[in-house]
């Protein structure tokens, strides 16, 4: 019972997966600014944003239905935290897992954007119903590439399970070097994910206000940005531990710090493509998506297979 | 009535506009299917209050219409005064009213630049081209002593003169801000994610452009071959050599073009008056009191051309002060630039005619809510029908006016 709790509370739970996520949101804003030539906020930015948060009153607009935009935001945090369980961070195996977690953690990462939806249709404000249509739009566009970079590297491995693809490629090293067509497919779709330029369309500042989150205050915002640097952890953790499966037997220390090393790494890419590009619109973003990066990911799949034939012999 | 899903209320208060003004959108998904447009949030009645001040006050009134163009209304004013004066302004007042306003161009075609970049969620460009135009700004608070209203303008010349240790400075200042700004072209055509945000969007034929009445950029960027500094120049416009940009895209993308190569001709000609500085006085005294007559004074902001019309009737105080701000001429575009388009082509559609609200907030005309025409108010009247109004909202006045004994009650 101990051992659950402290799973569920510190490790990899709700302290250690807010904690990187807050670490990994300051990270992402302070790269951002220096790219951009600014100075950046201090490093207990993120935290201080959220307790303003947390100690600001909740305001529920009188139109929203109050059951659905109190509980998105939970949802969404649950959703998130739960998907570190199923992620090996930093030795061959996860918490808990178990043939087809893989598809349980796409699974839980998807329900966030759910969340966003439901959240901002039920606002009943004209941005959040824009931005909630958007992001319903984006999720389509951007979750079958996502679906299709993690499955050839699945296939090649031949499990469904995240700590057997793990221990199949630690074995194999030289193999993940053929998915990088891949890593760069999720990088993109995480952006989409993540909602983070370019693809930041379901929450464009100048357009629609916040989207979804135009009529979200206080703590249910705070949980709300909780779960998106959550996510964005645990998108990054999937990523290294799909993309980059090495040092993993280098015991808790080293493997710890290469762990935060690689997570950061993603991160960092992602705000360099926040720096380096504009928003594209929505029809351009799923133009891109279905016409040049779903295509693209087919055809890793399709060189995987050959590969998978060729080591099988 | 065109059917339609949301009506989306752009403004008084949106992150993407820097001033209030309503534009609402009709929207059927993301398609723009309508658009009207609602002016009058920033209505400050500086046209009015120009005439119960001197010319030399009103001067100060009328830099505070814009505060990007603040020089550009200054000017204007000026020009029209000494025109019915009959004032020979000094020529070398002439050249450094036209490297003020130069640098006052850079420093709001940058501005523009980075406000374009923030509209499509590039705000990388943003901070880089206002980090530079930081650069511009300091020039023009060595030159005049202040950053935003430079207030350098007299009725007859100028206030400040430009010295020679300053003269190095500002060519120093105009040679790094040459080569920011090829890097700022370089990224503005290379850039893919910029390039599809910007082409094709708010198009305005060359027709359409002449119709609506567009000027400046906007226009130049239809292939309308406009400008004031040119075809009826003012200031030390008429010594200086420097081509008219115009483009052919018609678009959004065009009109960043344009105002690239904008800053380029700046740079060119500001070179070009330091180089031709002439000796002598900044300005020469103006009468106290104008004599009766009226004139009309064009100027190219940097917006597009702006207007003012001053009649004097022979006091020091204008009869009738009129302006037109180039958004005013520009405005009117907008809603056939976003017809159409997709709600994320409203920001930078609007942004792209470099609007400044309160600058057009000069003529309101009240309706009642039936859509005609309402009554001509006189003064006493929209006095009463204001504290009926604030009396119906539960506020009542008349007890604190009694107690303070407000004049007229």
């Amino acid at each position: 019972m101990v051992n659950v709790l402290f799973h569920i509370l510190i490790f990899p739970g709700f302290l250690f997966a807010g904690g990187f996520g807050l670490v990994a949101e300051y990270v992402d804003r302070k790269l951002c600014a220096k790219l951009q030539n600014r100075i950046g906020p201090p490093w207990y930015q993120p935290l201080a944003d959220l307790i303003k948060l947390v100690s600001k009153q909740d305001m529920v607009p009188e139109q929203s239905d109050a059951t659905v935009f109190t509980l998105m935001p939970i949802i969404a945090f649950t959703a998130t935290l739960t998907a570190f369980f199923c992620i090996p961070l930093w030795q061959m195996r996860a918490l808990s897992s178990f043939s087809g977690d893989l598809i349980v953690v796409l699974y839980l990462l998807t329900i966030p954007t759910l969340t966003f939806f439901l959240g901002g249709w039920y606002s009943r404000s004209v941005f959040s119903m824009v931005g909630a249509a958007r992001s319903i739009i984006q999720l389509f566009a951007y979750e079958i590439p996502l679906f299709l970079s993690i499955l050839a590297p699945a296939m090649l491995a031949g499990t469904l399970s995240l700590s057997e693809m793990t221990v199949f490629y630690s074995k194999h090293p030289w193999l993940t070097m053929l998915n990088l067509i891949d890593f760069a497919i999720a990088l993109v779709a995480l952006l989409g994910k993540l909602e983070k330029t370019p693809f930041d369309i379901p929450e464009a500042e100048t357009e629609i206000v916040a989207g979804s989150f135009t009529e979200y205050s206080g703590r249910l915002l705070a949980f709300f940005r909780i779960a998106i640097d959550m996510e964005m952890v645990a998108g990054a953790s999937l990523l290294a531990a799909v993309f980059m499966p090495f040092g993993l037997s280098l015991g808790p220390v080293f493997g710890f710090i290469l762990y935060l090393v690689k997570v950061l790494f993603v991160v960092a890419l992602l705000s360099l493509a926040r720096t380096i590009f504009a928003r594209l619109r929505i029809d351009q973003m799923i133009n891109l998506c279905w016409k040049y990066i779903a295509p693209v990911a087919f055809l890793q799949l399709i060189i995987d297979l050959i590969v998978k034939g060729i080591v099988a012999q | 009535m065109r059917r339609y899903d949301f009506k989306v209320p752009i403004g008084p208060q949106h992150p993407a506009l820097k001033e209030p003004e309503c534009f609402s959108l009709m929207l059927n998904g993301e398609k723009i299917e309508g658009m009207s447009v609602r002016l009058g949030y920033n209505h400050r009645g500086i046209e009015k209050a120009c005439e119960a001040q001197t010319y030399i006050q009103d001067l100060y009134l009328i830099e505070r219409v814009c505060g990007i163009c603040s020089h550009s209304h200054a000017t204007c004013f000026a020009q029209a005064v000494e025109e019915i004066a009959a004032l020979e302004v000094p020529k070398r007042a002439l050249y450094i009213r036209t490297l003020v306003a130069e640098l006052e161009r850079i420093h709001s075609h940058l501005l523009w630049l980075g406000v374009a970049g923030h509209e499509i969620g590039f705000d990388t460009l943003l901070m880089y081209t206002w980090r530079d135009r930081e650069i511009v700004m300091d020039i023009l608070a060595m030159l005049t002593g202040n950053r935003v209203n430079y207030s350098v303008n007299t009725i007859g010349g100028v206030r400040r003169d430009v010295s020679a240790e300053q003269i190095p400075q500002i060519l120093k200042a105009v040679d790094s801000l040459e080569e920011r700004t090829k890097y700022y072209i370089q990224v503005a055509t290379e850039e893919t994610t910029i390039i599809k945000r910007l082409s094709g969007v708010g198009i305005v034929s060359y027709d359409d452009a002449i119709r609506l009445g567009t000027v400046g950029p906007t226009a130049r960027a239809s292939g309308v071959e406009r400008d004031i500094r040119r075809d009826d120049p003012y200031a030390a416009y008429g010594e200086l050599t420097f081509n008219v940009i115009t483009d052919k895209h018609c678009d959004v993308y065009g009109r960043t073009l344009v105002r690239v190569g904008e800053l380029m001709e700046s740079y060119k000609m500001i070179r070009q008056i330091l180089a031709n500085l002439p000796d002598g006085p900044i300005a020469v005294k103006a009468p106290r009191k104008i004599p009766a007559g009226q004139a009309l004074s064009r100027y190219e902001a940097p917006r597009g051309e702006d207007v003012h019309y001053v009649k004097a009737n022979g006091t020091d105080k204008p009869e009738r002060v009129k302006v037109r701000a180039p958004t005013l001429a520009n405005v009117q575009a907008v809603a056939h630039m976003l017809k159409d388009r997709y709600l994320a082509d409203m920001p930078i559609v609007i942004a792209a005619i470099d609007p400044c609200f309160s600058c057009t907030d000069r003529l309101t005309s009240v309706r009642t809510p039936d859509n005609k025409t309402g009554n001509i108010m006189t003064w006493p009247a929209l006095h009463s029908y204001s504290i009926d109004w604030y009396r119906r909202c539960g506020i009542d006045f008349s007890e604190l006016n009694k107690k303070f004994r407000v004049p007229g009650n």
